[in-house]
């Protein structure tokens, strides 16, 4: 971290006022109904201080330890894709004209948005949602323009999850991009301070407008230590090396059937990931059948409609919806964007139902694998 | 903070999901249920509406949605666009309501294009199975247009029955006039029906291909695709030289909606029209 500096938690209200001053609608996280969620923030007061979550397969609970950490949970069920890639955006109005009809682009008005709180995981799901969404012919208008005015201020991990495996992937617990600040979170017996450090030249001349201290070399030390001690801590792992081989090469795994057993294809997965992309698009007129209008929403390839056409549905089985996301995440991804679909981050993993892990789900194909491979049954 | 190469990456590049306006000239019963479209294109900035044969539209009915529909009028007439449509869901019902002057949305073309420059000095053999004859026409037009440039040119078609055969008149036309050997099958025939029962891939045993001089389009459900693919290589057709085009539900058709994945492949940017050894592999792979 260049020029490293030490904010205190005044610092930070300063800068979420200097950030609203300067026209940013400022989302952070807050305790909603026992829940982190990402949501818009007046101060650092509705920063859920005290909160620490607990996650497992299946699994989340959020409690209040009675400490003033403001970023101690691990991860909320939401990402931030919901700001920059609404789940429900009208795109077109078309207005009825005799034979005829107009056609209207809905321009978005949203506010630019300045994210406090982003993980080093989001931030990489963040550029892996920039290269779907432009990397083609065709760009999609609406994430690039709330990308192109996004201000992001990224707070380094404090706390593993019971589900992070962002370590296998490099994708954390320190953000090394794609934040304009990033912040790691000290508090100890007698102090509760920011180590900071600016990614780019707006983060830069906003710390500088607040004024903070530099920070010492003790400050930078412990910051490294909070991040140290999480990496320890993260214990579940997947492992990558040719993993979008082993998956395209074992469409016809027995252990698809296996999972399948367990899987509602309720969709919650790709709900709560970061990455995923996929949208459908809902054509509605109103009452009079003179205004019609085309909204995207959030699509999830569990679902029975996905892959349908006319005479029939790709995709009838569990097993190949939940195959479709597996492999397209972390085989398919790769070939497509140049890099995999996953972050490492685990909420596929808690908040599925039925408590489904993917790097389980890995290991049992890597393991029917290996063992074939060695000759044995 | 976003990558300043994707900051400032094409800003003025087209708004993806907004049709253009067109307007319907004509609706042409091709058979009970699938019937043909014929369209002023929209015009872009004066200039016409230009599209290589394969490509595809998405087709807009006023309120009730879009379908992903095969071009297949010709290529050298863009002042008069056809999509030859089964009419199977709400909008491509909906579009079949309409009438002389009615407006449509368009979004396209988009996808790949069959391989026409390819099969200069080659024999061509096409094989369609139903409404699959539909994205092949621009083909057929464009081949016998350039008669001269091309070796033989075989038309295998098959279709469930007499009624259910696409372009009749044309057929004939086709067979008759411009030196090509058109071969029809029906699955089921009727009592008028005097040609092949049975399907496309039967055929195959009344031509005598010289399969390394020939190059292969193939389009119909999967299954024919499929079998018909096998047939020909098996004759002794490179798969480098057999071309098929996919069909998959598409909501965007360029490849953001996700919903178009054949393996790693996105129908809609990376097909509809892709070479045989593009997936092979997935082709035999169920429910990819």
């Amino acid at each position: 971290m260049n020029e490293p500096f030490r904010l205190s938690t005044e610092d930070l209200q300063h800068i979420v006022m200097s950030l609203q001053q300067k026209g940013y609608e400022v989302i952070g996280p807050r305790n909603s109904d026992g829940v982190i969620v990402y949501d818009r923030i007046h101060s650092t007061d509705d920063l859920p201080a005290g909160f620490v979550d607990e996650q497992a397969p299946g699994m989340y609970r959020l409690a209040k330890n009675g400490g003033t950490q403001f970023f101690g949970y691990t991860l909320p069920p939401q990402s931030w894709k919901r700001f920059l890639y609404l789940p429900r955006r009208e795109l077109i109005a078309f207005d009825k004209d005799g034979k005829s009809f107009g056609v209207s682009h809905q321009k978005d008005e949203a506010k630019p948005y300045a994210f406090i709180g982003a993980r080093p995981c989001e931030l990489k799901a963040i550029s892996i949602q920039d290269r779907v969404f432009s990397s083609g012919d065709y760009l999609d208008d609406g994430y690039l323009s709330a990308r192109r005015r996004n201000f992001i201020i990224a707070v380094n991990c404090s706390h593993a999850g019971e589900n992070c495996f962002c370590t296998s992937f490099g994708t954390g617990p320190e953000a090394e991009s794609g934040f304009d600040i990033a912040l790691t979170e000290i508090v100890n017996e007698e102090k509760h301070f920011f180590v900071a450090g600016a990614g780019s030249d707006s983060g830069k001349s906003l710390i500088e407008e607040i004024g903070p201290a530099r920070a010492v070399e003790g400050d930078v030390d412990a910051a490294h230590e909070v991040i140290r001690k999480t990496s320890d801590a993260i214990t579940k792992s997947l492992d990558i090396a040719g993993l979008p081989k082993l998956l395209s090469d074992n469409s016809d795994h027995p252990h698809w059937d296996d999972v399948a057993k367990r899987c509602l294809t309720c969709g919650n997965c790709t709900m709560v990931c970061p990455t995923c992309f996929c949208s459908t698009v809902e054509d509605a007129t109103d009452l009079s059948g003179k205004t019609a209008k085309r909204t995207r929403i959030w699509d999830s390839c569990f679902t029975m409609d996905f892959a349908r056409v006319s005479g029939g549905n790709f995709r009838i089985s569990a097993k190949s919806r939940y195959r479709q996301w597996l492999t397209h995440k972390l085989s398919s991804w790769v070939e497509q964007f140049g890099v995999s679909g996953c972050v490492g981050c685990g909420r596929c993993i808690t908040w599925c139902p039925v408590g489904i892990d993917l790097t389980a789900e890995v290991g049992a194909i890597k393991g029917g694998v290996a063992k074939q491979e060695n000759g044995g049954s | 903070m976003i990558d300043t190469n994707i900051a400032v990456k094409r800003t003025e590049a087209p708004i993806s999901m907004l049709p253009a306006l067109a307007t319907v000239r004509r609706v042409i019963w091709e058979t009970d249920d699938t019937y043909t479209l014929l369209i002023d294109p929209p015009r872009a900035n004066g200039r016409s509406f230009a599209f290589s044969a394969g490509q595809f539209n998405m087709v807009y009915a006023f309120g009730t949605g879009e379908s992903a529909i095969s071009i297949s009028s010709d290529p050298s007439r863009p002042n008069m666009l056809a999509h030859t449509i089964h009419r199977v869901g709400t909008v491509t019902s909906a579009l079949s309501r309409l009438r002389r002057g009615d407006t449509i949305g368009l979004r396209g073309p988009f996808g790949t294009a069959w391989p026409i420059e390819e099969a200069v000095g080659k024999d061509v053999c096409i094989a369609a199975g139903g409404i699959g004859l539909a994205p092949l026409r621009p083909v057929i037009y464009t081949l016998l247009r350039r008669r001269e440039e091309f070796g033989r040119i075989m038309i295998l078609y098959g279709a469930r029955s007499p009624l259910d055969l696409l372009y009749r008149v044309e057929l004939e036309e086709w067979s008759k006039a411009a030196n090509a050997e058109v071969i029809i099958t029906v699955d089921r025939g009727d009592s008028s029906w005097k040609g092949h029962i049975g399907v496309v891939t039967g055929l195959f045993s009344y031509l005598k291909m010289d399969t390394p001089a020939t190059l292969a389009m193939v389009c119909g459900p999967e299954v024919m695709m499929k079998y018909t693919c096998e047939e020909l290589e098996r004759r002794g057709l490179a798969a480098e030289r057999i071309y098929l085009s996919m069909e998959r539900n598409m909501k965007c058709g360029v490849g953001l909606c996700g919903h178009c994945q054949f393996g790693p492949k996105f129908i809609c940017k990376d097909g509809p029209v892709f070479s045989l050894p593009q997936i092979k592999h997935l082709l035999d792979r169920k429910e990819i």
